[in-house]
């Protein structure tokens, strides 16, 4: 989790390395004069004070001295960051889309995720984008964070050199469930890439619906075991009667298909009662949202 | 110095009545909260102050034990996004902000420049209701609304816009608490301006005073920004209006360029007058002159200067210019080198003092000490491509609270361990005083020290909730928050306990040499019977054979 390897790891973990290695050295030497002035100079031992006033020469070297010092600590910090802005021009681009409290990932053929799948030793550029309110993209193992700004698409980049799964996570307050707004970034043989891109292993016993609801993040809100979380939970809920408020009145409606449809494209029309009314509306197709309401369905 | 002064407060000699007796036709509590005096101003500042600190003090034991492990511990996820919220809004407007201005400043400022009061003694008054009221609205708005506020002291846009918990009323509190502190910060600059005795030039002002005038200028300039944006934030809430949220066609970057234009000279709102605290304590403590106070008074003025042009290091993440970027990182570097003018000379003044071992002189050993660490860690996150990977982790969590805490907070206390014989007359048990001193400064250091080793692991801040690789230095930080709180609380048993039973205090305890420890312990209602004429620098301390001459 804690080690990665992408461009920037060692450029970060140097110039950081150089600033804890001079405040070290300043903090303990600091440290230890002003306890030894304490203690060789306490009232038994001298009971008389020197009345110094100052020091030009002192003054102007700890002037000079500790600017050079920072001056060097910002070009090694610049240095090492420029890189991050450098994106190879054969980068692969992935576009992340972050919502209340999901990440979700979109490839060049429609191909979507909740994970960011990605080939071993190959440049990735990220697009950030972000639905509802600032998150930020953190990957601690790769050194690199982007806030995801709504209306003003970001981006990173990274290439590891080795495979593994790797942390995500939301470094902005988002919300309540921001602290579980984490995801993966796999990394992975660049045949089991193609193999995984394609398609050919998409093969699973999955419904259709509950792999949709999973890529749009869905399921961080809603869960699918009757147990409330942000929103109300999917078991039981097509067919059922629903206490919402819609246009400042509370109603009752039947969870029908078209009022499903209305929740997932306009979820403001309605607001489940008791719930905040804080979800964004989705742009699913229309056999996309069948499939969805087809495994509500099954959810009894 | 005449000899009558140097034993006012001695038995068999004729005490004035002291402002804390002083008869100002009130009654009761009407005495004190309709009293114009500075110094009881001070004292409602203080007590308010404290109230609000052990409020928010206890919040933040609240929020450690629910990081001791992960997974869910005492409370869900909602109170305790509202309870780093409160933590926050809390401690910056309620304690840090006005911290040592309000309290000590209010006190020993008029006093330092041989003034009988401040400039506006009403205006003083007026700042401290429109404290109060700030707190109350911040503290009602946990309580109605749509549920207590969340999203951080930072109010961060589009999310405060769109929050369905009660934001814009924390919001309206926090304004509140921005008026109150422009206003003690042009009451201090008239009255730093226009009251000093005769005599006293700038260069013969004691170092509190000049890091209070520089104060002064970041309240009065620096404050109306955010006031105006929390206005903002509160239109966008109320009407809709689209200033920072891009559905309505606003920019979030924006909002988080007008926080940063107060909030981060607000940084030195707090530390400056923490470090006048200190360049005062160890020039009586080492009882010898302040080596280097040019540099120190200037310093002060240069941190204040500079401080303005440093904002955009909170923002390196946020999608600003590239260009934007190494402009904020070179700037805040500079602003690194007067703060270090500042340690180098506190340190030199111990050299070859005569120096007493007291509670004071310890809080400023831990202040210098916090203060470097706090310091240290900010050039890592001053620099680009270190931010990129520790900002919102809790690296930032841990270098703030060594900066704003173990600065800000040390100084406060050492500060009140030095004033409180002027402030009451009374003394406190010497040996209590270190040892809550001692668990404050280890608790405090375990509590925030495994925040810098978590963050650079990675682990975000204001996290509900966390992976369990982050497990142990969690642990270790919510252990030493039980004994920085143990140490706060035996520290307030031990003042409350001086106070009301402690043996009286002698006009000057540290035999200091600012002309608050020239006269009586409590001060008289108008402080001096004569105006002092000042001829002398403010750390003359003369030999021991010519002082009793």
């Amino acid at each position: 989790m804690f080690n990665g390897t992408s461009p920037f790891v060692d450029g970060v973990d140097n110039a950081f390395l150089f600033i804890v290695v001079i405040s070290l050295i300043l903090l303990v030497g600091l440290t230890f004069l002003m306890v030894y002035f304490i203690f060789r100079y306490r009232k038994e031992r001298n009971p008389e004070a020197s009345q110094i006033e100052g020091n030009v020469t002192l003054e102007v070297l700890w002037t000079v001295i500790p600017g050079i010092l920072v001056l060097l600590m910002f070009w090694y910090g610049w240095k090492a960051y420029t890189p991050m802005r450098e994106v190879p021009e054969n980068a692969m681009v992935v576009k992340a889309v972050a919502r209340m409290w999901a990440f979700s990932f979109e490839y060049d053929n429609g191909r979507k995720s909740d994970k960011l799948v990605v080939p071993v030793n190959k440049p990735v550029k990220v697009v950030l984008e972000a639905q509802d309110v600032l998150h930020a993209f953190y990957i601690p193992a790769f050194r690199v964070k982007q806030d995801m700004v709504p209306g003003n698409p970001q981006f990173v980049w990274f290439s590891s050199g080795k495979t593994g799964s790797y942390d995500v996570f939301c470094a902005e307050y988002c919300g309540m469930l921001h602290s579980a707004m984490i995801t993966k970034v796999e990394v992975v043989e660049e045949a089991d890439f193609n193999g995984w891109y394609n398609g050919e292993t998409l093969a699973s016993d999955e419904p259709a619906g509950l792999k949709l609801l999973k890529e749009n993040g869905c399921i961080s809100c809603h869960s699918t075991d009757g147990s409330a979380l942000v929103g109300p939970s999917f078991k039981g809920l097509a067919g059922s009667q629903r206490k919402v408020t819609a246009g400042g009145k509370e109603t009752e409606v039947t969870a029908d298909d078209a009022y499903l449809i209305r929740a997932i494209r306009e979820p403001s029309a309605e607001v489940a009662k008791d719930f905040p009314p804080i979800m964004q509306p989705y742009s699913l197709t229309d056999e996309q949202i069948a499939a969805i309401t087809d495994f509500l369905k099954t959810l009894r | 110095m005449s000899d009558s002064v140097l034993t006012a407060g001695s038995p068999g000699h004729k005490r004035e009545p002291s402002y804390l007796e002083m008869d100002t036709g009130h009654k009761g509590i009407f005495a004190w909260i309709l009293a114009t005096d500075h110094k009881r101003i001070a004292q409602l500042y203080f007590y308010s102050m404290m109230v609000m600190f052990l409020v928010g003090a206890l919040i933040g034991v609240l929020i450690r034990l629910e990081l001791m492990a992960p997974g869910r511990t005492i409370m869900d996820a909602q109170t305790y996004n509202g309870f780093f919220t409160l933590h926050g809004i809390i401690m910056i407007f309620m304690f840090v902000i006005p911290g040592l201005p309000a309290v000590f400043g209010n006190f020993v400022m008029p006093i330092m420049i041989g003034a009988k009061d401040v400039a506006f003694p009403r205006v003083n008054l007026l700042s401290w209701y429109l404290y109060v009221a700030g707190g109350i609205i911040v503290l009602v708005s946990q309580f109605v609304g749509g549920g207590p506020p969340d999203g951080g002291w930072t109010f961060y846009a589009p999310y405060s816009v769109k929050s369905a918990t009660n934001i814009g009323m924390a919001a309206l509190g926090a304004f509140m608490l921005g008026f109150s502190s422009i206003l003690t910060g042009l009451n201090f600059l008239v009255t730093i301006h226009r009251l000093r005795a005769p005599g006293m030039d700038f260069w013969k002002m004691p170092l509190f005073v000049w890091s209070l005038y520089a104060t002064g200028w970041i309240q009065i300039l620096a404050t109306p920004v955010v006031g105006i944006t929390l206005v903002l934030i509160v239109f966008e809430r109320v009407f809709q209006l689209g200033f920072f949220d891009p559905a309505f066609g606003g920019d979030p970057i924006l909002f988080q360029h007008l926080f940063w234009i107060y909030s981060h000279p607000a940084v030195y709102i707090m530390i400056l007058p923490a470090m006048g605290a200190i360049s005062e304590i160890i020039p009586t403590f080492a009882q010898r002159t302040i080596f280097g106070y040019k540099a120190i008074a200037v310093s002060s003025m240069l941190i204040a200067f500079v401080g303005y042009f440093v904002w955009g290091h909170h923002m390196y993440t946020s999608g600003m210019s590239e260009t934007a970027k190494w402009v904020f990182s070179f700037i805040t570097f500079l602003v690194a080198i007067p703060s270090a003018i500042k340690v180098f000379n506190w340190i030199a003044t111990l050299y070859k003092g005569s120096i007493n071992i007291d509670t004071p002189l310890l809080y400023a050993v831990a202040f210098i000490f916090t203060f470097m660490i706090g310091g240290f860690t900010g050039l890592i996150i001053g620099s680009v491509a270190q931010d990129i990977h520790l900002h919102d982790t809790t690296f930032v969590v841990g270098h703030f609270h060594y900066i704003v805490f173990g600065g800000v907070g040390f100084a406060f206390f050492g500060a009140l361990h030095y004033w409180f014989p002027k402030i009451y007359g009374k003394m406190y048990n010497a040996k209590l005083a270190n040892i809550a001193w001692g668990l404050f400064f280890f608790g405090f250091n375990v509590l925030y020290f495994p925040m810098f080793i978590a963050g650079y692991m990675g682990m975000p801040r204001r996290y509900f909730d966390y992976l369990p690789d982050f497990y142990i230095p969690n642990l270790i930080s919510t252990m030493g928050s039980w004994f920085l709180y143990a140490g706060i609380i035996l520290m307030i048993y031990n003042l409350v306990k001086a106070r009301r039973s402690g043996p009286p205090a002698p006009a000057n305890p540290w035999n200091g040499v600012t002309l608050e420890w020239q006269i009586q312990s409590p001060p008289t209602y108008e402080n001096f019977d004569e105006i002092p004429v000042i001829k002398d620098n403010p750390y003359t301390f003369k030999k021991e054979s010519a002082r009793h001459e």
